[in-house]
């Protein structure tokens, strides 16, 4: 197999485009592409400051190179989550999201400390709201917040993530599966800010394989966690996307179509009808924009551990 | 050659094609990338006895 540019020995054959690259030619097509998604779903200009939100992994990290190598104002933000099963996961994935940044003295990586600021970790939460096992709504909900209060704090016009064609189409595939019709209207390339503390959000690598992302870290040399988060285990998302890697090899270009014919229908209209945008209105707490009538999940959430803590303080009395 | 995937290993004495080992291995060449001697090829390439060989999961998430 051959470079199509060169014609020397492929390192990567993408069959769902029928395109084989070498290892020089394929980080420069993926660039190139990069840069065409930016502009084709106006995720942001030059002028505008981009927080990357990196987790160690493959995915955020390509992401950063890139949009440093395009010469984007992209610093980064690392949650860290203090997860540790034994093998020191958080701390592993910090230590590769901390080593990338110190090869970029020009950009800056901000990192959050669930455990030092909130006093504990997400397993701690989890375990505190009867979820010992299955950590992830909570995990999505406080990144969610504190990643969108970073980009605020900091004067960032927009907050860019890692998801990649793969996390997409499984998203889409379990959406569907349920007709999960508000999801569905909210699965975007970009999600606009709100004006009212919102930042807008864009996943710069959405029509990339994963298989692709990954082997531009390869060939870059970026040093990635390559252990999946250990309560990721048995995820559906997960079997969702071997369902669809199944399918993809039977027939190449099945993941890409769903995704982009998904996006095709909806710039058409489908699901417009009945959309309803949510009231939002500042947390009295936090000040972050929220669809609930009193706190936002957040901070509820932080109240009511609150709450759970002084009630068994008096049991204990 | 000597084959590893995450904490699994072979040793393979015989010449064959990326497409080949990910066959007699189970893996779909959708869901891994393989490494050769440190440099990533596509699933033509021929894979040779003194070869050390990575194969890279490449599905991530939760």
């Amino acid at each position: 197999m051959r470079c199509r540019k060169c014609g020397s020995t492929a390192a990567i054959n993408m069959r769902q485009h029928r395109l084989a690259l070498c290892a020089v030619h394929f980080p420069e097509w993926l660039l190139e592409q990069t840069q065409r998604i930016i502009q084709k779903y106006r995720m942001f200009t030059p002028d505008e400051r981009v927080l990357v939100a990196v987790s160690g992994g493959k995915d955020s990290l390509a992401l950063w190179d890139v949009l440093i190598r395009l010469g984007y104002r992209a610093d980064g933000v690392y949650i860290d989550l203090g997860i540790d099963d034994g093998s020191g996961y958080s701390a592993r994935s910090k230590d590769k999201a901390v080593a990338f940044a110190a090869l970029h003295p020009e950009v800056h990586l901000t990192i959050v400390d669930i455990p030092g600021l909130y006093g504990e970790s997400i397993p701690q939460v989890a375990q505190r709201r009867r979820r010992p096992h299955r950590p992830c709504s909570i995990c999505g909900l406080i990144k969610r917040h504190e990643m969108n209060r970073v980009a605020f704090e900091g004067g960032y016009d927009v907050l860019a993530t890692g998801h990649n064609l793969d996390d997409e189409a499984a998203t889409l595939f379990g959406n569907v599966l349920h007709w999960q019709v508000d999801y569905l209207r909210h699965q975007s390339p970009v999600l606009p800010a709100d004006g009212q503390g919102l930042a807008r959000k864009v996943k710069p690598f959405c029509r990339f394989y994963e298989r692709e992302t990954a082997a531009y870290t390869l060939i870059r040399g970026i040093d990635y966690i390559e252990d999946e988060c250990p309560y990721a285990v048995g995820a559906t998302s997960l079997a969702h996307k071997a369902t669809l890697a199944q399918m993809e090899h039977d027939a190449p270009g099945t993941k890409m179509h769903f995704y982009t014919n998904f996006l095709k229908a909806k710039e058409t209209g489908l699901f417009a009808a009945g959309e309803i945008a949510p009231e939002l209105r500042p947390c009295p707490h936090c000040g972050q924009p929220t669809s609930a009538p009193d706190l936002c999940n957040f901070c509820r959430l932080w109240e009511e551990l609150l709450t759970e803590e002084s009630s068994m303080d008096i049991e204990r009395i | 050659m000597h084959i590893v995937y995450r904490d699994k290993e072979w040793f393979v004495d015989q010449e064959l094609t990326v497409n080949q080992m990910l066959k007699y291995l189970k893996l779909l060449p959708e869901s891994v990338l393989v490494v050769r001697n440190g440099k990533l090829v596509a699933e033509d390439q021929k894979l040779h006895p003194d070869d050390e060989i990575k194969i890279v999961a490449v599905v991530s998430g939760g």
